[in-house]
């Protein structure tokens, strides 16, 4: 057995050899962030909708305008100096602030933005309905949005729409600059540079995008030309690991800086950590039950009603998502202009009972819920599941991938979703438009807000919302808001649960991330160690 | 494929070459022939709409109906296949709903990664696999077999996803051994110029030993593990081609002719069991170079594994008939590869015995 032997010996001496203690701290001038970067399909502004990618955004593009996160009323201008909302209410003038350039080292100026806007508007990508929705189309742009003098932009809607409404909707990244020469150098038939940037990088932000690899790593260096503080940091890294066990040992380690996508029972144990801390900030994106009507049982507004008492809020908020959401029922998140902050509902057995007798269901009925395989929605979805069972409901969750239970509750072939849902820009309009508008609820309409998906028929709640939309008054629209969700709320086919609360673990020595209301609002462009 | 019939003269001999010639290339081409229209098949009976990994949730009507023609998902199912086909055969593989890349291009990024991953685990699997084997066999029903049996039964039943996470905590966490996961630490990241793909073979030949043991101290866990995996069925493959050798009349004659008991295992013996051994390492090699999705996803291993895993569970579905044609390329070479070293390894195969 000599050979063998002397085998073993040869391999395990290799082993150690090259197997000396590995121990490298993250450079001092790079942050690096574990993050789940899979979600990112584009880096181009006029495209980009995901979480992951709007941040990248915002650390590297800028709007016209912007608003600091921990008050969203402060608007203030970026590559605008200052705007006027014309008497009428139909049209907004940009003044664009002189001096600034981008990455490129190209100036800023107003005929970037207005070939950035009506860009997006042409392209016509998925957050495009952002701008579109106040009347421009790909037939129009060029005259709704246009150059007046050498440094004024024009921005014209068919209606007087709120005001907050529109400066809110140019925050979003659909409403980021690009620097046109340097797109425009890469056109190719016609496509405004769109195959060039979606993988590229035009804008003026304090870092630039040097290298997307999917799946693996985004890669940002500090901007040389950009106009405000230069960043402390020369490079940020996003490191796709997936799993969050992964992230919790490569932070404990010091191999990253930050973890983004730690589940509740990670975070539970870094708080122990004396190495490590937390970040909190409340997100705004909504947890909610969405109940078909078309199941008849469902339809029954005493049964709407009872499943509102059936689930175990605060439970759920502390030992299923420790921290990682705040009880809240009403469809606007708490920080937005008129949220409702009432939480009527607690878990009530007996309330519920009296409530499905009344609905002539007194020993409860069977239905299917849809829920996504992710361990914090199958979490929740298990505890609902047995909090109903206490009131006679049989619930049977029907576990399926995202795209896979989404194509479903976008047929309306559900009875029961589950279901997070964030806003798409800083206004009241973003939700009230999914939660509680239905302009058409027939089985080919031709947009699909959530009440449509639960087949939940509105005329009247649609015009209300249709109008809060267009008041100027930012007092009477943000009762006219409260109003409505507290309707909603009692009314509804949704249990509205929870408001997210994102919760980043981080090295000690890391000092100035910020967490914002929304993903582009995540800033580390003033981020030491 | 291997069968050989004795021939006749000169003309034949070539005759039934360019026929064998044609019949494999048949063969090679039915093959992947029936993998896309498989694949094809399950992509769309897969219950996602493939529109919505492309426009996400929150799209207008018209931005939805735009794509849904763009996608050609308006055509019959055989007028889509046809198009995918002949796109093809002139090598345009398409471009991902997902990465906003070409396949090609996707494919070339991440397989070089699994490929390093499993080559280092299947030498692994290999070098410790055969010997615990053959020790085994020859130990048979004593204590070293029952150690061997039991170490490779508890690598072929633990959870890869267990195991994996359970030596980063240890080799890394705790002992401080090996790298984290993921490929190379940052520092070293831009060191290399990438050629080949293959980190190890990159630093090495550009002469960056610094990085070199970095990318190996990285790779050596995951790859141990896979490798451990593969190593479970190697030895005991080994162990029943050897029983099945050491039974044989020519061992008992060179015992007689008292030739030395190391010989008769590891020259005679391993030898003869070596010939079905090829194919069962072919195969956990080819095994191997699927991805595993679970080892990438716990060492966030940019893999072959984990584009696949994501781009079906998103219904990208270039991406998956791109990335199912490598793996049945591989299969196939494989294949071909284990025949060709059966005829030099089997004396009978190549005499056409």
């Amino acid at each position: 057995m000599l050979h063998s032997r002397t085998l073993l010996a040869a391999t395990v001496a290799a082993f150690t050899l090259f197997s000396a203690p590995v121990r490298a701290e993250t450079p001092a001038d790079t942050l690096i962030q574990a993050w789940a970067i899979d979600d990112i399909i584009s880096l181009d502004p006029a495209e980009i909708f995901e979480f992951t990618a709007s941040e990248i955004a915002g650390n590297s593009y800028e709007g016209l305008i912007g608003y600091d996160p921990a008050d969203v009323t402060k608007i203030y201008g970026k590559i605008a100096e200052s705007w006027e909302v014309a008497a009428d209410g139909v049209s907004i003038s940009f003044k664009i602030r002189p001096g600034r350039t981008f990455a490129s080292g190209n100036p800023i100026t107003a005929e970037d933005v207005v070939f950035s806007l009506t860009r997006a508007v042409k392209l016509d990508k998925s957050p495009a309905f952002i701008l579109t929705q106040f009347g421009l189309n790909a037939g129009n742009a060029d005259e709704m949005v246009v150059q007046e003098g050498d440094d004024t932009v024009v921005f014209r809607m068919d209606k007087p729409y709120a005001p907050t409404l529109v400066l809110y909707c140019l925050t979003a990244t659909v409403g980021f600059i690009v620097d046109k020469k340097l797109v425009m150098e890469h056109e190719a038939n016609g496509d405004f540079g769109y195959e060039w940037l979606k993988t590229n990088y035009a804008g003026s932000g304090p870092f630039t995008i040097r290298e997307w690899r999917a799946n693996e790593a985004v890669v940002m260096e500090r901007n040389p030309n950009y106009s405000g503080d230069a960043a402390p940091m020369a490079r940020v890294i996003y490191r796709h690991i997936p799993e969050g066990a992964t992230q919790r040992l490569l932070l404990e380690q010091g191999d990253i800086d930050i973890a983004r996508s730690l589940t509740a029972e990670e975070i539970d144990a870094i708080r122990a950590n004396p190495d490590l801390k937390i970040q909190e900030g409340p997100k705004g994106s909504i947890y909610y039950l969405g109940l078909n009507q078309k199941n008849e049982n469902l339809a029954k507004p005493e049964v709407r009603q009872a499943m509102k008492y059936l689930v175990d809020y605060q439970a759920i908020a502390d030992t299923i998502m420790k921290g990682k959401v705040s009880v809240h029922q009403a469809f606007l998140p708490n920080g937005f202009l008129g949220a409702l902050n009432d939480n009527p509902f607690s878990l009530d057995v007996a309330r519920a009972k009296e409530l499905l007798a009344e609905a002539g269901l007194p020993d409860g009925f069977t239905v299917t819920m849809d829920t996504r395989n992710t361990p914090e929605i199958t979490g929740i979805a298990q505890a609902i599941q047995q909090t109903m069972a206490e009131a006679g409901i049989t619930m049977e969750l029907i576990p399926g991938d995202g795209q896979q239970t989404l194509t479903k509750y976008r047929a309306r072939n559900h009875d029961i979703y589950i279901g997070r849902w964030g806003p798409d820009y800083q206004d009241p309009h973003t939700n009230a438009d999914t939660f509680a508008r239905n302009p058409d609820n027939s089985d080919d309409a031709a947009s699909k807000p959530l009440a449509w998906r639960n087949a939940w028929d509105i005329p009247e709640m649609t015009a209300k919302a249709d109008a809060a939309m267009l008041e100027a008054d930012a007092d009477k629209r943000a009762e006219m808001y409260i109003e409505i969700q507290k309707e909603h709320q009692q009314t509804s086919p949704f249990v509205i649960m929870f408001q997210e609360i994102e919760v980043s673990a981080m090295r000690n020595n890391v000092n100035g991330f910020i967490v914002g209301p929304s993903f582009n609002d995540n800033n580390y462009a003033h981020v030491t160690k | 494929m291997s069968d050989t019939t004795t021939g006749g003269g000169r003309d034949s001999a070539l005759l039934l070459f360019a026929w064998k010639a044609v019949k494999l290339a048949a063969t090679v081409a039915l093959t992947f022939l029936g993998l896309l229209v498989v694949t094809f098949l399950i992509g769309r009976v897969v219950p996602v709409d493939p529109v919505l990994a492309v426009v996400g949730d929150r799209a207008s009507k018209s931005v939805y109906d735009r794509v849904f023609l763009e996608l050609g998902l308006d055509k019959p199912l055989y007028e889509q296949f046809w198009i995918y086909l002949q796109k093809v055969l002139t090598g345009d593989f398409g471009q991902s709903f997902l990465t906003k890349r070409d396949i090609v291009d996707d494919i070339r990024r991440v397989f070089p990664a699994t490929l390093e991953l499993a080559t280092v685990a299947i030498l692994i699997g290999t070098l410790f696999g055969i010997p615990m084997g053959v020790w085994a066999a020859v130990r048979q029903g004593r204590l070293a077999d029952q150690l061997v049996r039991v170490f490779g039964l508890i690598g072929y039943s633990a959870p890869i996803f267990w195991l994996g996470l359970l030596g980063l905590l240890v080799f890394y966490a705790r002992l401080q051994w090996v790298a984290g996961p993921g490929r190379i630490d940052i520092a070293y990241e831009y060191a290399i110029t990438p050629k080949t793909g293959l980190l190890l073979l990159d630093s090495a030949m550009q002469g960056q030993w610094e990085a070199f043991r970095n990318i190996f101290s990285h790779i050596i866990l995951p790859a141990a593990l896979l490798g451990y995996f593969s190593m479970a069925y190697i030895s005991r493959m080994t162990r029943s081609f050897m029983l099945n050798e050491l039974a044989q009349e020519y061992v008992t004659t060179a015992r007689v002719k008292g030739v030395p008991e190391w010989r008769i295992i590891w020259v005679h013996a391993l030898r003869n069991a070596a010939v079905p051994l090829v194919t069962v390492v072919a195969l956990s090699y080819a095994n191997l170079l699927e991805g595993s999705v679970l080892t990438e996803t716990v060492f966030a291993w940019p893999g072959l594994g984990q584009y696949l895993t994501n781009s079906l569970q998103n219904a990208d579905m270039n991406a998956v008939l791109g990335g199912t044609l490598v793996i049945g390329a591989i299969f196939v070479g494989l294949n071909l590869l284990s025949d060709l070293l059966y005829t030099l390894l089997d004396p009978r195969v190549r005499r056409g015995r």
